[in-house]
């Protein structure tokens, strides 16, 4: 096979930290190339200069043999590299056919092009409509939008990071199949993934990066998921432990709530029911965007649920707000870390203040005991190996990883009867990801419930006693998680088992 | 009280003259708000557009280049704007607060060799033909070239945002800044030109109001009709024909409200009927074109009829507490217009769906990473 694309010393420095350093390889044409590494590794920071979004400080880079400076994303486009973004680069009160056109540097008229979309869309097993307006598609129809944008064009490489977060696995195996078909063309790939199975399965080459190094390179075919975790981490890596248990007393019921969220792009829950119990671990899977945040809301008490729907021990608390709720044990720690789960210009003692104030007895006649407070943040610091200068620090200050750890231990340690989280491990490196599932795990064993909201599936397998799925916002009946496979999540994922509640519940091992 | 006196004529031709400053300042400051930038600056841009505008046409003797000199004036103070939010990252809202305090005390100080000036005329541009249909001719067809600019300017702003790359760039940018940086448009430098543009017609706003409207300089000569077009802004959903539409409801308004003055007739006291009556015409077109297109969906129609008659009633009872017709002061009437205005477009913007979102990013600041 001839290269493709060759990179040499690339290095960029930004203040305080060297993101690259000395990195260099090569991708063939028609490889899959894999980018292997933790968060802060410096995968993104490689990627944006290939795309032309960050100039490196040093280094060189060649595609088909002549020298390639991109100095913009037009530029890079023109060069024939074209990219899929994590966090998708959508406009979502903008149709389909007007977010393609934006990715383009010539677009044809919307009729034209429009008709490419849905010539190109069958071409490749994505059905996609181009009068739709984005807001409403789905998180795998939206990264058919971003696929389709890049085809368009005819690119020599498309760089994909982390494709597969957000997709059911039926949606993945249909990804899998148009990213094969594009190799099978002679398309190059550069697939950005945590994910080390799906690596193996699709990739030829892999390069590891740690901490803006490269520390290695394999054949990810031959080469076990271990291994290549370890070389990411460059240690040996710790996976969570549980001990198999009774579950005790109810804890936690939900029966046939229902909620219209106010937001216009927010999803309705409909007649959703959960019972948790002591002791229990309950994952809820599902595609982003399914009700997640809205169920979170309920549960946490930042919106109120109708009488009689939500009750904690057998009480009713539908109706209580979320200090109420807390009192009576029911922790919650939402997704978004800054701006709902701390806030990012106040310090840590302060951030532990703002939850911990009623279950930890931190004021007295409406003033705040500092001392206490810090004491209490001192000791989250310490338990949960959260890396701050001081507990003075201001919480964006903090790296997500270390602030996730803060997050999540603040509730764990204020001993909840029921925590409910939402994806505890969202961008957080593998290690900080294992201590806080551990944490979890520790947390039922001591006889709280947990509800984990998590769309990373290897996770809930992990951790979870019992799982369930989100599907525009109604929850599949839970299921024993052991024994389950693959391609049950995913039909409980894509919303057919609600339909079939009575076979399957029969099924359920009690 | 001497009704018969209104000529329905001279009140069609005096709301587009009194509509025109307010079309202007708002159609710049929604393409300003679609590209996501929140300028509350309007009203100082305005004044400054204004006393800019009569101060190049009294110098040079043409009004053409007073309103050259009034958008250059309006767009130069905006840059100001763009200044401390797009590079100094200072937040939007108390910016364009401080730029309205800045541009009125500027025209105050810039305008005190003018006043008792009186600048030059300008000639009115009759269409051919057109301006002798019998009532709409001299209504609608006999006015200063600026009349007819404003409205075509909102045609082309709409087939601008709609059929153009540049307008879907525009949107794009309001819509989600950092999604527009990460596929390679220059953010700021669009918001940049958005906000110049949004300077540029809110001083052609305030020069239309010092050069033809009123025509001379006073202090404070704006009045308000910079937050008024602001309002319209946000009531009109952000779309182009609705602006036109608002605008031309106030400017109406204020037409009527004059002309009822000069007839002795307190336009409270005909507002609750005019409410009731545009109730009435409502629900009218919206069942004709309803059951043309077999899209009638009577139960929110009924509900905005039912807004629009509860509206009246509340007015007229008002109206009749007040005892409006001896006792009301001229600055309660002065007012009118502004209600008026808001209830209508509020009842509007509440029922259409999704009318309540805005351009995204709007007041959000952007840095590029």
């Amino acid at each position: 096979m001839t290269e493709l694309l060759k990179l040499q010393g690339l290095t960029k420095a930004y203040p305080g930290v060297i993101a690259n350093d000395d990195v260099g390889f090569s991708i063939a044409k028609g490889e899959v190339h894999a980018l292997l590494g933790e968060n802060g590794a410096g995968k993104s920071t490689l990627v944006k200069m290939i795309y032309g979004l960050t100039k490196p400080d040093s280094g060189t880079m060649t595609l088909h043999g002549a020298s390639y400076v991109p100095t913009s994303p037009q530029a890079a486009r023109a060069a024939g590299v074209a990219m899929v973004f994590q966090h998708f680069s959508l406009f979502e009160a903008l149709n389909v056919a007007e977010n393609v056109a934006l990715g383009m540097e010539n677009p044809p008229k919307m009729k034209d092009l429009a008709k490419s979309i849905r010539d190109v869309s069958h071409a490749y097993g994505l059905p996609l409509d181009p009068d739709r307006t984005v807001g409403d598609l789905s998180a795998g129809e939206r990264q058919r939008v971003e696929i389709i944008r890049c085809l368009l064009q005819d690119p020599k490489l498309l760089i994909m990071d982390e494709p597969t977060s957000v997709l059911t696995p039926q949606e993945v195996e249909i990804l899998f199949k148009t990213l094969r078909q594009l190799q099978s063309e002679g398309t190059s790939i550069l697939y950005i993934s945590h994910k080390l199975e799906e690596i193996r399965s699709l990739c030829d080459g892999a390069t590891i990066l740690r901490l803006g190094k490269v520390v290695g390179t394999c054949d990810p075919r031959a080469t076990s998921a271990r291994d290549m975790a370890e070389l990411m981490v460059g240690e040996t890596l710790h996976i969570p432990t549980r001990d198999a248990k009774a579950s005790g007393a109810e804890l936690l019921a939900i029966k046939d709530l229902n909620y219209a969220p106010k937001n216009p792009f927010g999803t309705r829950l409909k007649n959703l029911s959960l019972t948790v119990h002591a002791g229990e671990v309950l994952g809820i899977g599902g595609v982003a965007g399914n009700g997640q945040d809205e169920l979170l809301s309920m549960l946490s008490g930042e919106a109120r649920a109708q009488t009689g729907t939500v009750a904690l021990e057998g009480k009713e608390i539908g109706k209580l707000g979320p200090n109420a709720r807390r009192t009576l044990g029911l922790l919650a720690a939402p997704e978004e870390r800054l701006g709902h789960a701390a806030a990012p210009n106040m310090s840590l003692i302060e951030n532990t203040a703002l939850t911990a104030i009623i279950r930890k007895d931190l004021s007295k006649n409406s003033f705040i005991n500092w001392t206490k407070t810090e004491s209490f943040a001192k000791d989250i610091i310490a338990t949960f190996d959260v890396r701050t200068p001081s507990a003075t620090a201001a919480a964006r200050s903090l790296s997500g990883g270390n602030l996730q750890k803060f997050v999540i231990g603040r509730e764990v340690m204020q001993d909840p009867k029921v925590l409910v989280v939402n994806q505890p491990t969202w961008g957080v490196d593998a290690s900080a990801a294992a201590s806080i599932r551990q944490a979890l795990l520790d947390l039922a064993a001591s006889g709280a419930a947990v509800i984990c909201i998590s769309q990373d599936l290897d996770e809930l397998m992990e951790i979870s006693d019992h799982f369930a799925a989100l599907n525009e916002g109604r929850l599949s009946t839970p299921r024993a998680a052991k024994g389950l496979s693959i391609d049950e999540i995913g039909l409980m994922m894509g919303g057919s088992d609600t339909v079939s509640d009575t076979q399957t519940t029969e099924g359920v091992p009690a | 009280m001497d009704l018969g006196s209104i000529s329905l004529v001279a009140f069609f031709a005096s709301l587009m003259v009194a509509s025109t400053p307010i079309l202007l300042a708002a159609l710049g400051e929604m393409i300003t708000e679609r590209a996501g930038v929140l300028n509350l600056g309007v009203e100082g841009m305005m004044i400054i557009g204004a006393i800019c505008g009569f101060a190049v046409a009294v110098e040079s003797g043409s009004a053409a280049m007073g309103f050259i000199g009034a958008a250059v004036g309006g767009a130069l103070l905006s840059m100001l704007f763009a200044l401390l939010t797009q590079f100094l990252y200072a937040t939007q809202v108390p910016s364009g607060l401080a730029l309205t305090l800045v541009g009125v005390g500027l025209a105050s100080f810039i305008g005190q060799p003018y006043v008792g000036e009186s600048p030059p005329a300008v000639a009115k541009m009759a269409i051919p033909v057109l301006e002798h249909i019998p009532f709409f001719g001299p209504a609608v067809f006999q006015h200063d070239a600026m009349v007819y600019i404003s409205i075509l300017l909102t045609i082309a702003i709409w087939a601008f945002l709609k059929f153009t790359r540049g307008g879907l760039i525009l949107r794009a940018v309001g819509e989600n800044h950092d999604a527009a940086h990460a596929l390679g448009y220059k953010v700021r430098l669009v918001r940049v030109m958005a906000i110049g543009f949004g300077g540029a017609l809110a001083g052609l706003g305030g020069a239309y109001i010092s050069l033809i409207r009123v025509p001379q300089w006073t202090d404070g000569i704006t009045a308000g009709i910079g937050w008024i077009a602001l309002a319209i802004v946000v009531f009109a959903s952000w779309k182009p024909g609705r602006v036109l539409f608002g605008a031309y409801l106030f400017g109406g308004l204020t037409a009527l409200q004059l002309n009822l003055q000069a007839a002795n007739v307190p336009l409270l006291l005909v507002l609750p009927y005019l409410v009731m009556l545009s109730g009435v015409i409502y629900l009218a077109i919206a069942v004709a074109a309803g059951s043309w297109k077999k899209t009638l969906d009577v139960k929110p129609t009924l509900k905005t009829f039912a807004q629009f008659i509860g509206t009246g009633l509340v007015l007229l009872l008002i109206g009749v507490l007040t005892n409006y017709a001896s006792s009301l002061d001229l600055l309660l009437l002065s007012s009118a217009p502004f209600v008026a205005t808001i209830v209508v477009l509020v009842v509007i913007s509440a029922r259409s769906k999704g009318a309540s979102n805005g351009p995204a990013m709007l007041g959000k600041i952007f840095q590029a990473h």
